[in-house]
């Protein structure tokens, strides 16, 4: 990349948050409204991206310090975890929960295994994306 | 407590022995270990009472119930013998290696696991009442007899034997399994009891011929037989316990108990008898003539081991007979079982011992050629006991256990030429001459094996270790063993009737229920003129003369040329399944992705076309589409137009823009049919994928028009345009056929918040309804992910190291 894209990197520091709070509220508003881990997940892949365009590889591997193949094990393991946490209770396999609890700060929320899952897909996407990205742009 | 959960003892304690061998250093694992044997075999003494009172016990424990699979423990004086034998030889060989193998040297956290694993899986064999049960512990044994084989990993030969034994025996497995399908669905049981009650519903049956065969190769294979012993000889490059305790006690022995076990399934049929007592003798002769070429201490027991399986495999296929002859006759017959599993109770114990001594002799002397090897006697005196104990034994000869057995064996073969069915009256001759002919060879080699070690000329410049007496410790079990053998010969009766005579029963159920009506008496004398005796004299006779004169006649197997042994074949096989089947898949497998691409496309075409109109599933309803709007048209030309820009862009960089055109004017489509979801991922994965061609743009080679010919594109057009109506196809039917009445959207709208309290359908489909689909969905995207890195990263390193090394 050309290296005195200065209007480009620091517009990208900002919008990188912007792009990267979004995905976060996405996914979370996953379960009610049009998104869920899936599309979070390629939100913050896509802002990760914008980095690298703006940066290049190996400041944004400083930057973001994480073993992506780690995040999708872990990922992985959540997805897992909760589909087969459900024979614990003596359910089937994958059976969700569900119910209203209220927490300070946040009021009357609806919590759900589901989301856990959802969770794990999220970090399988990011993971798997990036490190994909990271090989594949890497090879240089 | 259900004593079935005792057969998964060895394995339970096998866990504990990684963790034993690292935090106690100073003890030698060996010693945990032997508590698990020892214990087992006190236990299963106790069932001693039981059987010779001609009772069973029945264990069970349902492991997938639903397909009737249960592990059952069935203990009849069969399964009883064997599993005395298991545990008792297991524990002594256990003693033993603990003095074999050095505690500072030798990774004995995974010698332990593999033998305590492969004692698990022998138990299960042979106390299994259900077959499915049974072909697992069967295939359990090949899996740990491989990792003990190659034990010396390091050493090629080792790994060349486990291998050779590992494909032999599981091939032998799979067969059998089939015939063990066949058997439950034509006695309709997985039971081998059960079986044998209605064995003659499944006489009758039409696979009953092929039933037999396939299980026969399973245990032809295990055990040895003629031509699949090859890997028995290769299999000696395992540790010497090992061989002592797999290839003399119990692993080998697992196909002679399938055929004692099925015998009265299978003995009305005169197949069965044919070749099982042919395939048997035909061994048997072929192991003992060859055992006397070898040069290896070892090798010879192997090749004797071979050749006395054969004799019991023989004898085995002899007591079918009781089933096809009655009054006097059958009682000839019943010898046959009793020699077979007398004999396999001698065997077991001479052949640990030579074992044992073998290890001894390569232990003290660093060597096993038997050419460099002589004059021991002066120096190991012990060993040489125990040696010539077991070798004489071995050679039929008194007062040792393995002259009863010969003697019974005799018996057997003469009585069958008096049967006069199946041809029997003519070929029946063929029998007791080959059985007498390999007697003497196995006398030679019993000689052999003994006299070329211990006796004559002291070679010791050529022995890598100035050699003497082994250690008491090593030598405690060959000693036990030696003294069993000896102790056999003068009291054979009792030995017969509390372990023998209730193991026949299971192998001649139709002729006797109870023990004491097996009522063989062992004689060692038969009388001055009986035939018995004269075949006995005339083995000593000849044996001896052939022994003295050994060197003049061995030439004889010269004669046999290299390429033209069962050895070759098997080479050539292995060596025609690398090479060849290498060769036929570079013809297909090009390397290129566009061929790839080119197999794939045209059979999904081909298959998907193909059943849309062989099940008539084509059909469209036009009443169902939707109104096509102005931003409709509109995004559909977009569309069109940037189809037409990928396919005639001149540069790269305008062709990924284009293809980013498409995928962005497919996201609008979402946008304008309302489903904000499908568009916001479309959306995102086109910004991110275009950004990755970009990022990748570097690394891809310049677009290349000229090299295609008009044959190539004119390939690419039909099969682009196949598939393109093929999914349009698809779509259009897809989206008219109306299997259900309602619409499944509307089951989802109403559902989607009381059961999940979710308000979005999708990611309710996605995380909770279909959630197996996106569990298997991001393990995809997982393995795509590792797969990516790896092939580029590990390709990378490589290329790197390779630069290194210029």
């Amino acid at each position: 990349m050309k290296a005195n894209d200065v209007i480009l990197q620091t517009a990208t520091k900002v919008v990188f948050f912007i792009i990267f709070l979004f995905s976060v509220h996405i996914f979370f508003a996953g379960h009610f409204a049009p998104g869920g881990g899936f599309v979070g997940g390629l939100l913050t892949t896509a802002a990760i991206v914008l980095l690298l365009l703006a940066f290049d590889l190996k400041t944004v591997q400083e930057s973001l310090p994480f073993n992506f193949m780690i995040v999708v094990a872990i990922g992985l393991l959540l997805a897992l975890g909760t589909a087969a946490g459900s024979i614990l209770f003596d359910v089937p396999f994958f059976t969700h929960a569900f119910d209203d609890f209220n927490l300070p700060l946040f009021g009357v929320s609806s919590l759900h295994t589901a989301m856990i899952f959802d969770a794990g897909v999220y970090l399988v996407v990011v993971g798997s994306t990036i490190t994909m990205i990271q090989a594949i742009g890497g090879d240089s | 407590m259900e004593f079935v959960l005792l057969i998964f003892l060895p394995l339970l304690a096998a866990v504990f022995v990684p963790i034993l061998f690292k935090k106690l250093k100073s003890i030698h694992t060996g010693w945990f270990v032997l508590l698990v044997p020892v214990v087992l075999f006190i236990y299963y003494l106790s069932f001693l009472k039981m059987t010779m009172n001609g009772n069973v016990a029945i264990s069970e424990i349902p492991w997938i119930p639903s397909l009737d699979i249960s592990f059952v423990s069935y203990i009849d004086g069969l399964s009883l013998l064997f599993s005395l034998l298991i545990t008792g030889i297991g524990a002594l060989v256990v003693l033993y290696s603990i003095f074999y193998l050095d505690k500072n040297r030798e990774k004995l956290n995974n010698f332990y696991v593999y033998l305590l694993m492969f004692m698990t899986a022998m138990l299960g064999i042979v106390q299994s009442d259900h077959v499915i049960t049974l072909y697992l512990f069967w295939e359990l044994t090949s899996i740990s007899s491989f990792l003990l084989i190659g034990y010396w990993y390091t050493r090629d030969r080792s790994r060349f034997g486990a291998l050779k034994s590992m494909l032999i025996t599981i091939f032998g497995g799979l067969m059998m399994l089939g015939g063990f399908v066949l058997l439950s669905i034509m006695g309709d049981t997985y039971s081998i009891r059960e079986m044998i009650t209605n064995s003659a519903a499944i006489f009758e049956h039409e696979y009953f011929i092929l039933a037999l065969v396939l299980v026969l190769l399973g245990a032809f294979t295990k055990s040895a037989q003629f031509p699949f012993y090859i890997w028995l000889p290769d299999a000696m490059e395992a540790p010497t316990p090992v061989s002592a305790y797999l290839h003399s006690a119990t692993m080998v022995k697992a196909g002679l108990y399938l055929v004692a076990r099925f015998t009265p399934v299978f003995a009305a049929s005169e197949v069965w008898i044919w070749l099982v007592t042919g395939i048997g003798l035909l061994t048997l002769f072929w192991g003992s003539f060859f055992a006397v070429k070898q040069t290896d201490l070892k090798a010879i027991l192997a090749f004797s081991t071979v050749s006395q399986l054969g004799l019991i495999m023989s004898l085995l296929g002899a007591s079918a007979v009781s089933y096809h002859v009655e009054g006097e006759n059958a009682a000839l017959f019943k010898f046959a079982a009793f020699a077979a599993i007398f004999h396999l109770l001698n065997h077991a114990m001479f052949k640990g011992s030579l074992f044992m001594v073998a290890g001894i002799v390569d232990h003290q002397t660093g060597t096993r050629d038997i050419r460099k090897l002589g004059g021991l006697m002066s120096i190991m005196p012990i060993s040489f006991t125990v040696a010539f104990i077991g070798s004489m034994s071995m050679a039929g000869l008194p007062p040792f256990g393995g002259f009863l057995s010969k003697e019974l064996f005799f018996t057997s073969m003469i009585a069958l030429p008096k049967f006069e069915l199946f041809n029997f009256a003519t070929w029946g001759m063929v029998f007791p001459i080959l059985a007498w002919v390999a007697s003497v060879f196995t006398f030679v080699y019993s000689f052999y094996f003994v006299f070329k070690t211990f006796t004559g000329k002291k070679k010791t410049e050529l022995l890598p270790i100035q050699p003497k007496e082994a250690s008491l410790g090593m030598l405690i079990s060959p000693i036990l063993l030696a003294t069993v053998v000896v102790v056999i010969f003068f009291i054979p009766n009792l030995i017969g009737k509390a372990f023998v005579s209730p193991a026949v029963v299971a192998t001649q159920s139709d002729l006797f229920t109870h023990p004491d009506e097996v009522g063989v008496h062992i004689k060692a004398w038969h009388g001055p003129l009986a035939t018995e005796l004269l075949m006995t004299l005339g083995v000593i006779g000849i044996g001896l003369l052939l022994f003295l004169t050994m060197a003049r006649w061995q030439k004889l197997y010269d004669i046999q040329p290299q390429y033209f042994s069962l050895n070759a074949l098997y080479d050539s096989l292995l060596t025609f399944g690398e090479v060849g089947m290498n060769r036929l898949s570079r013809f297909y497998m090009t390397g290129l992705i566009r061929t790839y691409l080119i197999y794939m496309f045209s059979f999904i075409v081909l298959i998907t076309t193909a059943t849309l109109f062989i099940q008539d599933a084509f059909v469209v309803d036009m009443d169902s589409f939707a109104k096509i709007n102005a931003y409709g048209v509109m995004t559909a030309i977009i569309l069109i137009l940037a189809v037409c820009m990928v396919l005639f862009a001149k540069t790269r960089l305008g062709a990924i823009i284009a293809l980013g055109a498409v995928g962005y004017s497919v996201a609008l489509f979402f946008v304008i049919f309302k489903a904000p979801d499908l568009a916001l991922t479309q959306l995102v994965i086109e910004t991110v994928s275009v950004a990755l061609f970009l990022l990748a743009f570097h690394h891809l080679p310049e677009v290349k028009r000229h090299g295609e010919t008009r044959k190539f594109r004119l390939g690419n057009f039909i099969i682009a345009a196949a598939v393109g109506i093929m999914i349009t196809l698809v779509a259009l039917s897809a989206h008219s056929q109306k299997l259900i009445p309602e619409s499944i959207s509307q089951y989802y709208k109403d559902t989607v918040f009381t059961e999940a309290a979710g308000g979005n359908i999708v990611n309710v489909i996605l995380v909770d309804y279909r959630g197996f689909d996106t569990l298997f969905e991001i393990g995809v995207l997982a393995i795509a992910g590792i797969g990516v890195y790896s092939m580029i990263r590990l390709r990378l390193s490589r290329k790197e190291n390779s630069d290194e090394s210029k």
